[in-house]
């Protein structure tokens, strides 16, 4: 089918156009927007009627005119070229290689949106992964197919807490290498360097794929850009038989993006003027996660945000915490006392926890250590609370042990080095050790007969 | 193909379409969107154009693009082979689709709800020339072990049994024939009903049984009828799935359907991977051969989410009808609302409250009120029932939203969920201070029978306990622990150990996941037993920490990890209670001479008035 060009545009608003007279454009169609200095965008068909087209564009739309704009139908959705070689590549946020290397002659042309898992096919994820993180592992574990994202706030370190979790995960007993799909929307330059350089380091960069909008990238192309790291992250994993880690940061921005274009649209807005399909939307990407049965490839996820005012209510946060399989929240208070990874434990959660560790995974005792932790560095944290108010005086002999124990607990099992990578059993036995600082009679959440083995032994 | 009159698409919004010329389009008329036959549902007329929403992604469709009346509704098959299936919201086999299609959901999948191939066993009831009105049963198929299908006459239909073959067949055979009014009419073993009509009963009745779901915070404070409805809202992370999944598991009804709507894949998953290794406490059997799932997670069609409430409302009431009690849970109602609101929008609909259509409410309450507890249609007057639980996903927690706000004008039953109990990993998180259930007087009423006399009193006296500790937490707050009478401190330690000893239940324990309500009540008499005889040890004069510190209260703490064959231990646990808190009473020497004669009145009656409430 020849191509028609339309030189129709009757509106521009924002990063939407309205082109008129077009004959057979579909839904969701991928779109060329001819610049009139003769560059040439991305766009995707937003709505069809029977004469109008409303195109949203990617790239920005400074320097468009409406006499002089032309717009080529291209019969297809957007789609990402794959082939093995895609690995060791660095892409723009829609699929270009940037990295001075050749076009990647396609194995496949993937649709970015992609299709749902069949609930049906998908297999339970239970592989736990060593991330060599204490707050991670022995607290809020992350198996391997799973979406735990991290919600931070800006100026606090998830770029390196996600780094070293790329750089340090691993499946106990096993020696496959994760691949990385790092999908980068809208953050800096410095911060996208760190993490290529971080990826050349520990030449990780071979096997991984990266996509790159940055903050001074087209807004819009945002939109695009998670699709596509999922997509090659689906292709490795599926028809690759790949293990693979997706990093999304930062996922505020990639909603942003899309909060405006519902504005530009004059769409019914939401809550804080966010679209009320934003949950759908963004559970069309995070859902793009899992294992599915029979096959040996498997999607992790760790989108990153950064909590607008660090609200953890604010729409983004919220719709994200409904959608993934726990969240792994900074504080910025642990920041400022120089504890890294500042990890706020308490609201922090691993919803696939229990089906990832115990006997045979990693421990026995895993589960009723972790939860024994939990609730002693809460009641600590309380007791610390109270002092605060009342004074150090007006708290009870036992309550003083448990303010001790969250102190040593931030200072030596939440703080950790960057470059530090820990067993699960060093893990574990710090956490033991640690409760040596309460009362025996208050570890109701561990048995006995662990108590004995596992403390005992750390004694040694 | 041969020539259908169709119609063409003018317009495409997501997942709304719009069309032209179709011919004598009806409201919810079912049609087939495009070249590859997407199902939709008119949902829309003006004038020329129908509004269309696609269960599918749209992606590709444009205008010019047929669409294709089908002359039906939105319906249902009704039949045998229902229970075990994994449907998608508009009952398609998310297993067969796998088997033909892949690991991927493609779109314009045309696939029959019943398995047309599978064999049935076919028992006749009804006998040539008998009479027969509508709801009556004709016969019987063992559809698993645990369910007994029953072949009804369809609503509106009456007259004498013609023909009626029992044996093997098929879901699309002719069974019965019935002599009506209106000539003879083949009865098949399926039915089709359109979703949104609800299926027609006698009467309804106020809801009396109870739902026992084995979680001790909703059997013993807040209570679910056989027939009622609840809701479960709850920020991210509380509880909900787990609480649902819970009932899912343990409840005492006959049928279990769970809908998943627009939430995980991987809870699916969980629950076709859980439900078979799972044995039904009151059967025997797997959990499996009781379930219809329903899944159409998040990332699936919006449409279709819409639409999978009503498709599970729909087969719960088939069930409803032959005498079966059914449990329906929909997890997340918020996500339904939702898919309403973004429907609504693409239709340019005067939006109200966050931009949720105005006629949130009236939907809300019409399927809510699906559920009850009916006599059914049929001669012999059986009774059965749905009850429905909706989960509710209020933004950032906030009660006050919509969607919380609607569904509590209509259900009977709140459990609240909390995150700050959650934080704590108190589980399951529901508030105990602002929950609760309309179901309560009648249900207790019927403890004293089944269970004992002192069961409701034991559960007001839990209650006021815990009313009590948030005040004295207060105190605590301001002044410290140390500002507390020894009785007060009581107080708070009872009401602890009911927090910690009993509400508190871990669903991932092979045994803490269920308790009966016999368990139930030997627990609660347990803790109470503590606080009321440790009240009188203090009265005589004991010392509180030797009271809180007493090594019997280890065991009380694991007492819930008693198996349900052993419950004789946690009677005669009680009964060591009161035996302890008596030596240590009775080792108090002179008390007199510890607590000043005044003084000890003092304390007694300000004791005696915290406990007043009990
Ligand atoms: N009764 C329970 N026993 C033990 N753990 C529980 C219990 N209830 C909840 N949890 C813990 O809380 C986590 C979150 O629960 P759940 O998935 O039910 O939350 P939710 O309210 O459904 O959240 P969302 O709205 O995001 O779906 C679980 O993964 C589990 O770790
Ligand atoms: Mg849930």
């Amino acid at each position: 089918m020849a191509i028609k060009e339309y030189l129709t545009v009757r509106e521009i608003v924002g990063p939407l156009l309205l082109v008129e007279e077009v004959e057979g454009a579909k839904y969701g169609e991928l779109v060329e927007v001819q610049f009139p200095d003769g560059s040439i965008g991305m766009g995707n068909v937003l709505e069809v009627s029977t004469d109008k087209v409303l195109v949203q564009s990617f790239e920005d739309t400074r320097g468009l005119s409406i006499g002089s704009t032309r717009i080529r139908f291209k019969g297809r959705a957007m789609e990402l070229p794959v082939s093995r070689d895609i690995l060791g590549r660095v892409f723009d946020g829609l699929g270009n290689p940037i990295d001075g290397g050749p076009e990647i002659i396609p194995d496949r042309r993937l649709d970015i949106n992609g299709n749902p898992i069949n609930p049906y096919a998908r297999d339970y994820p239970s592989d736990f992964i060593q991330t060599g993180v204490s707050a991670i592992d022995g607290l809020n574990p992350l198996v391997r197919g799973q979406k735990l994202p991290v919600f931070s706030a800006s100026g606090l370190p998830h770029s390196r807490l996600a780094a070293q979790v790329a750089r340090q995960s691993a499946v106990l007993g096993r020696e496959e290498e994760f691949s990385v799909v790092f999908g980068a929307m809208g953050i800096t330059f410095e911060e996208a360097d760190y993490f290529i350089n971080e990826f050349r380091k520990t030449a990780a960069i071979e096997r991984s794929v990266l996509f790159m909008n940055l903050a001074n990238d087209p807004a819009m192309e945002r939109i695009a850009t998670p699709r596509m790291a999922l997509t090659a992250a689906e292709y490795l994993a599926f028809d690759l038989d790949m293990h693979v880690l997706v990093i999304l940061t930062d996922m505020t921005y990639y909603c942003e993006a899309l909060r405006e274009v519902s504005a530009a649209r004059k769409e019914v807005p939401g809550r804080r003027g966010y679209p009320g399909y934003l949950y759908t939307d963004l559970a069309t990407l995070y859902e793009r996660a899992g294992r599915i049965k029979g096959a040996k490839g498997s999607i992790t996820q760790i989108p990153i945000l950064t909590m607008p005012e660090d609200d953890k209510t604010h729409p983004i946060p919220d719709l994200t915490g409904y959608i993934t399989e726990g969240q792994i929240i900074l504080s910025r208070e642990l920041h400022r006392r120089a504890v890294y990874p500042p990890i706020d434990v308490l609201p922090s959660l691993s919803r696939l926890k229990e089906k990832g560790i115990g006997e045979g995974k990693t421990r026995e005792d895993h589960s009723n250590l972790s939860n024994q932790l939990f609730s002693a560095y809460a009641r600590g944290k309380e007791a610390k609370e109270l002092a605060v108010i009342l004074g150090e005086s007006a708290l009870t002999e036992e309550d003083k042990q448990f303010a001790r124990f969250s102190e040593e607990f931030e200072e030596q099992f939440i703080k950790q080095g960057e470059f530090e990578n820990r067993t699960i059993d060093f893990t574990l036995a710090l956490g033991w050790d640690l409760l040596k600082l309460l009362p025996r009679q208050e570890l109701k959440r561990v048995k006995q007969d662990q108590i004995e083995r596992y403390m005992k032994q750390s004694e040694e | 193909m041969v020539a259908e009159q169709s119609g063409e698409i003018v317009k495409v919004a997501g997942p709304l379409v719009i069309a032209r010329g179709l011919p004598d389009p009806r409201m919810y008329d079912l049609v087939r969107v495009g070249p590859s036959r997407l199902m939709g549902e008119i949902i829309e007329l003006r004038g020329e154009n129908a509004s269309v929403q696609v269960y599918e992604e749209t992606g590709g469709l444009g205008p010019g693009d047929p669409v294709f009346p089908t002359g039906g509704a939105l319906s249902v098959e009704l039949g045998p082979g229902l229970i075990e299936s994994v449907y998608d919201g508009v009952q398609r086999p998310l297993d067969l689709i796998r088997e033909s299609e892949g690991n991927f959901i493609t779109r314009g999948v045309e696939m029959p709800g019943l398995d047309r191939a599978r064999e049935w066993e076919f028992v006749p009831v009804a006998a040539e020339g008998d009479q027969v009105e509508e709801g009556d049963i004709l016969g019987t198929v063992q559809e698993t072990p645990v369910v007994e299908h029953r072949l009804m006459v369809p609503p509106g239909l009456g007259g004498r049994v013609e023909s009626i073959s029992g044996g093997t067949h098929r879901v699309t055979d002719t069974v019965a024939v019935i002599s009506t009014e209106r000539g003879d009419v083949e009865v098949g073993m399926f039915q089709s009903w359109p979703v949104r009509r609800a299926r027609p009963y006698r009467d309804k009745r106020s809801p009396r049984r109870q739902l026992v779901t084995g979680q001790r915070v909703i059997d013993t404070l807040f209570p679910l009828a056989m027939g009622g409805t609840a809701c479960i809202p709850g920020p991210f992370g509380s509880g909900k799935t787990v609480v649902q999944h819970a009932i899912a598991k343990w409840a005492n009804a006959d049928i279990i359907l769970f809908i998943g709507c627009g939430e995980r894949g991987n809870e699916m998953t969980d629950v076709l991977l859980e439900f078979p290794e799972l044995i039904d406490p009151y059967s025997g059997e797997p959990l499996t051969k009781r379930t219809v799932l329903i899944a159409n997670t998040s990332n699936m069609p919006v449409a279709a989410r819409e639409a999978s409430v009503y498709t599970g409302v729909t087969i719960a009431e088939y069930y409803r009808d032959m005498g079966y009690n059914v449990a329906l849970q929909a997890d997340s109602t918020s996500r339904w609302a939702e898919a309403l609101r973004e429907i609504s929008g693409r239709l340019e609909e005067m939006p109200g409250e966050e931009g949720y259509p105005a006629y949130l409410g009236t939907r809300l309450a019409a399927f809510y009120e699906r559920a009850g507890y009916a006599t059914c249609l049929g001669s012999d007057k059986r009774t059965g029932s749905i009850t429905v639980v909706g989960s509710v996903s209020p933004p950032g927690g906030d009660l006050s939203e919509p969607v919380t706000q609607a569904t509590l004008r209509v259900v009977k039953v709140f459990w609240g969920l909390e995150d700050r109990l959650a934080f704590r990993r108190h589980f399951p998180a529901i508030n105990w201070l602002i929950s609760y259930s309309q179901y309560l007087e009648e249900i207790e009423k019927r403890w004293s029978e089944d269970i004992n006399d002192d069961f409701k009193q034991m559960r007001s006296e839990a209650m006021s306990v815990l009313q009590r500790e948030a005040e004295l937490e207060e105190i605590v707050r301001l002044i410290g622990v140390e500002a507390l009478s020894p009785g007060e401190r009581l107080v708070m330690e009872t009401a602890k150990s009911v927090r910690e000893d009993f509400l508190q239940q871990n669903a991932f324990d092979e045994i803490d996941a269920y308790s009966s309500l016999r368990k139930q009540y030997l627990l609660l008499k347990l803790v109470m037993t503590f606080g009321l005889e440790a009240r009188k040890a203090l009265e005589e004069g004991a010392d509180i920490l030797e009271i809180i510190r007493h090594p019997l209260r280890e065991r009380i703490a694991s007492a819930k990890y008693v198996r349900e064959d052993d419950l004789e231990e946690l009677e005669a646990l009680t009964g060591e209670v009161v035996r302890a808190m008596k030596q240590v009473a009775e080792g108090v020497p002179g008390r007199e001479a510890v607590v000043p004669d005044s003084a000890a009145k003092k304390e007694r009656e300000r004791v005696e008035k915290i406990f007043e409430t009990y």
